[in-house]
């Protein structure tokens, strides 16, 4: 009960500080290395191709559906799960209420239970193909393994408190708001900082592609 | 006083029929929340159960958890439990006041050694802090704690001040409160939280001990598992609502007037272990999540500095949109910062470019 | 109707969502076929399960009223009820003030607690036998009787 309670407190509010600062500070410092001045004639439009690069960009080439369709489909799984679980489930909402005041309507426990259930499959899934295949595992370094470990582990202690199969209760539920503060602190530091920068830098490359008129 | 007489004897000579006996039994199974196959080996215990001795110690305490041990009460089939335990000692119910009440619990001490049952509710002041704080004729609830534990073959910690400290030990602490597992280490203790316990669960941890000879099995918190196994969300009839995704937003909407769940009105149910779901209050008549109310957590630690009564459990306890606000402010800060130590790192290295001739280049 | 009543509190058929009684019906039925089968009986303590408001009234009337009914006055009332289902029992005891202490489902021929027990019988016997002895001598009797 007193782990719950430090968790939620004092723990919290650090983890959070070092999260929001971390990806703020990195967003600024992104944002203002800007760019070389480009004084030729603009042969298209920026905002708008910009935007719809971000959608298109989504849609996999024919090619990379045939050569990584374990990676491709094991990823789009996992971030749409990831997304479910983190954003629909009514006690997640809660906690975001607290913050910052909004709100919105969760889906019903055992749906988030069922998608959370295929998350950590697709998950572990994508491991053993980074490991057994010679290119990914080539490419794979320290951190590729822990952020895949600091994602992980929240969902399935998460899981793991929803379904009370470790007691007390409070013990389960303090030790899966920790590893979602472990991740929180590491996310502004390691790749998985591209969950803020990756519609940017898409957004960035449909402006340029847009300005100077080349399909993309 | 404790006696010789097993309760089957005393029973019998009340003029309770065998079948009276047997339906004693079953209320007892029940209360000791055991299942009916249970009966026949409590009615061959009960047959020679001996009446054991209890003094109760009330300290820092509301009397709450007397009121609510009272209220079960009840003639005939939880009376005969109370006639079967010798309560030898409680200074709020007793007749006897000062010098004949301390007497008195000396005397059953004495005449009981080591087969006793001490009874406390209420934290105590611990042995650092000012022992003023609390006395019982002139004498500091710690001294008489230990004094009467020391003969003790047990010790039942009813309510939540006595088993984790309770509302005296509630920050800022001023007395100094301490629960009676923090000082009491060389006897076997039961711990009855909850503010107050209900009824049935303080009786059904005597009626097992007056049964079996033994304290019931216990969790980690020395709570008994057959009251405090399953936490008030696992049994709550409301619990349908909430895998349904069924919230009250408030306590006069919609969702409360059809009984929803009231996870999002600060209900503690899920953090909670006791056995108000299925043993109810008032006899049975209600529960306070029945009754449109979410559960405090009132039998769990510290459940008093736990977050706002109203809040949901899975809401930080500090004003996190503050600390927000604040990193978002200084990771502005240090981004910028950042930023322009990057753009003059640019234009230092632009400074120091040269042109480099490609008669240069071949000497290098 | 009290003033309770004009509260617009409307508990939503909690019957059919927190459903009780369907699963206590499911194990009422493998505990019949059980004595059945073997002859085994079963006692259900129906405090130990969460109703919510209106489960148990969903269970009786489920179960329904059978051919047996019986008061048992020991330490108060107990009302044992045969349900519609033969070898069903509806056990329900009360003490003295009328709060029940206990209430159960047993799934047995006869509900041990109906039966006279050997202790009582044995306790009628020399009753009877003093009674009758009594009766033998009707001249060690006060003549005013």
């Amino acid at each position: 009960m007193d782990f719950l309670l430090w968790v939620r407190g004092p723990a919290f509010d650090v983890a959070v500080a070092i999260f929001l600062i971390g990806v703020v500070a990195r967003l600024f410092e992104i944002l203002l290395l800007g760019r070389k001045p480009l004084h030729s004639e603009p042969k298209g439009g920026e905002f708008g191709n910009g935007m719809a690069e971000i959608f298109k960009r989504s849609v996999p080439l024919p090619d990379i559906v045939k050569r990584g369709a374990v990676t491709l489909v094991g990823g789009y799984v996992f971030h749409i799960g990831l997304f479910i679980t983190i954003f629909l489930f009514v006690p997640h909402i809660e906690l975001i209420n607290s913050i910052f005041g909004v709100r919105w309507p969760g889906l019903p426990n055992p749906v988030v239970d069922g998608v959370t259930v295929v998350t950590m499959v697709a998950m572990v899934v994508l491991l053993v193909h980074r490991l057994l295949q010679p290119v990914k595992r080539m490419l794979s370094g320290f951190e590729d393994y822990l952020t895949w470990v600091v994602t992980f582990l929240p969902i399935l202690t998460g899981w793991i408190a929803y379904h009370r199969l470790v007691n007390p209760y409070p013990l389960i539920l303090g030790i899966h708001i920790l590893t979602v503060e472990l991740l929180l602190i590491v996310l502004p530091f390691t790749k998985l900082m591209h969950a803020f920068t990756l519609f940017l830098s898409r957004w960035y490359n449909g402006a340029v592609y847009g300005r100077r008129g080349v399909q993309s | 006083m404790a006696d010789s007489t097993t309760l089957g004897e005393s029973l019998r000579r009340n003029g309770v029929s065998r079948r009276g006996f047997l339906k004693f039994c079953a209320a007892t199974a029940s209360m000791m929340a055991l299942p009916p196959s249970m009966i026949p080996r409590i009615a061959e215990a009960l047959e020679k159960a001996r009446r054991p001795s209890v003094i109760w110690l009330s300290f820092q305490e509301c009397t709450g958890c007397t009121e609510s041990l009272t209220r079960s009460h009840a003639p005939t089939v939880e009376g005969l439990i109370f006639d079967s335990i010798s309560l030898d000692y409680h200074h709020t119910l007793q007749v006897a006041s000062g010098e004949q009440a301390e007497a008195a619990r000396e005397a059953a001490m004495h005449e009981n050694m080591g087969k006793y049952i001490v009874v406390v509710d209420g934290s105590i002041p611990g042995p650092g802090s000012n022992p003023g704080y609390s006395t019982i004729a002139g004498i500091s609830n710690y001294d008489m704690l230990m004094d009467t534990v020391k003969g003790a073959a047990a010790v039942v910690s009813v309510g939540t001040c006595a088993a984790f400290g309770g509302l005296p030990k509630a920050r800022p602490n001023p007395s100094g409160a301490v629960a009676i597992q923090d000082v009491v280490k060389d006897k076997p203790i039961v711990n009855v939280p909850g503010c107050p316990p209900i009824p049935q669960v303080i009786t059904g941890v005597l009626a097992h001990y007056l049964v079996f000879g033994k304290l019931p099995e216990l969790d980690s918190l020395k709570r008994p598992l057959a009251f405090y196994g399953q936490s008030i969300h696992d049994r709550c009839y409301r619990r349908p609502f909430y895998d349904k995704g069924l919230f009250a937003e408030n306590f006069n909407d919609e969702g409360a007037r059809k009984g929803w769940c009231l996870y999002r009105l600060g209900c503690k149910g899920p953090m909670t272990y006791n056995a108000c779901a299925t043993l109810k209050w008032g006899l049975g008549w209600s529960w306070p999540v029945e009754s449109g109310h979410g559960c405090l957590g009132c039998s769990e630690p510290d459940f008093w500095d736990a977050g706002g009564f109203y809040q949901a459990l899975s809401i930080p306890t500090s004003n996190v949109t503050r600390t927000a606000a604040a990193a978002v402010a200084a990771g502005a800060v240090i981004g910028v910062a950042a930023g322009l130590a990057n753009k003059a790192k640019k234009s230092g290295a632009a400074k120091k470019h040269q042109t480099v001739t490609v008669d240069q280049l071949g000497k290098g | 109707m009290s003033a309770l009543d004009n509260i617009a509190v409307r508990v939503e058929s909690a019957g059919n969502l927190t459903r009780n009684a369907l699963p206590l019906l499911h194990e009422i039925r493998h505990a019949l076929a059980r004595l059945a089968e073997s002859g085994e009986s079963t006692a259900i303590d129906l405090r130990s399960i969460p109703f919510g408001p209106g489960d148990e009234a969903d269970l009786l009337a489920a179960l329904g009223t059978g051919e047996v009914t019986a008061q048992l006055q020991a330490l108060g009332e107990s009302r044992i009820t045969e349900t519609s289902y033969p070898g069903v029992w509806v056990v329900d005891h009360y003490n003295a003030d009328g709060q029940r202490i206990a209430f159960q489902v047993e799934v047995t021929p006869v509900p041990q607690i109906l039966a006279a027990q050997p202790a009582d019988v044995a306790d009628g016997l020399q009753r009877l036998e003093a009674a009758l002895a009594e009766l033998a001598e009707p001249e060690s009797r006060p003549a005013s009787l």
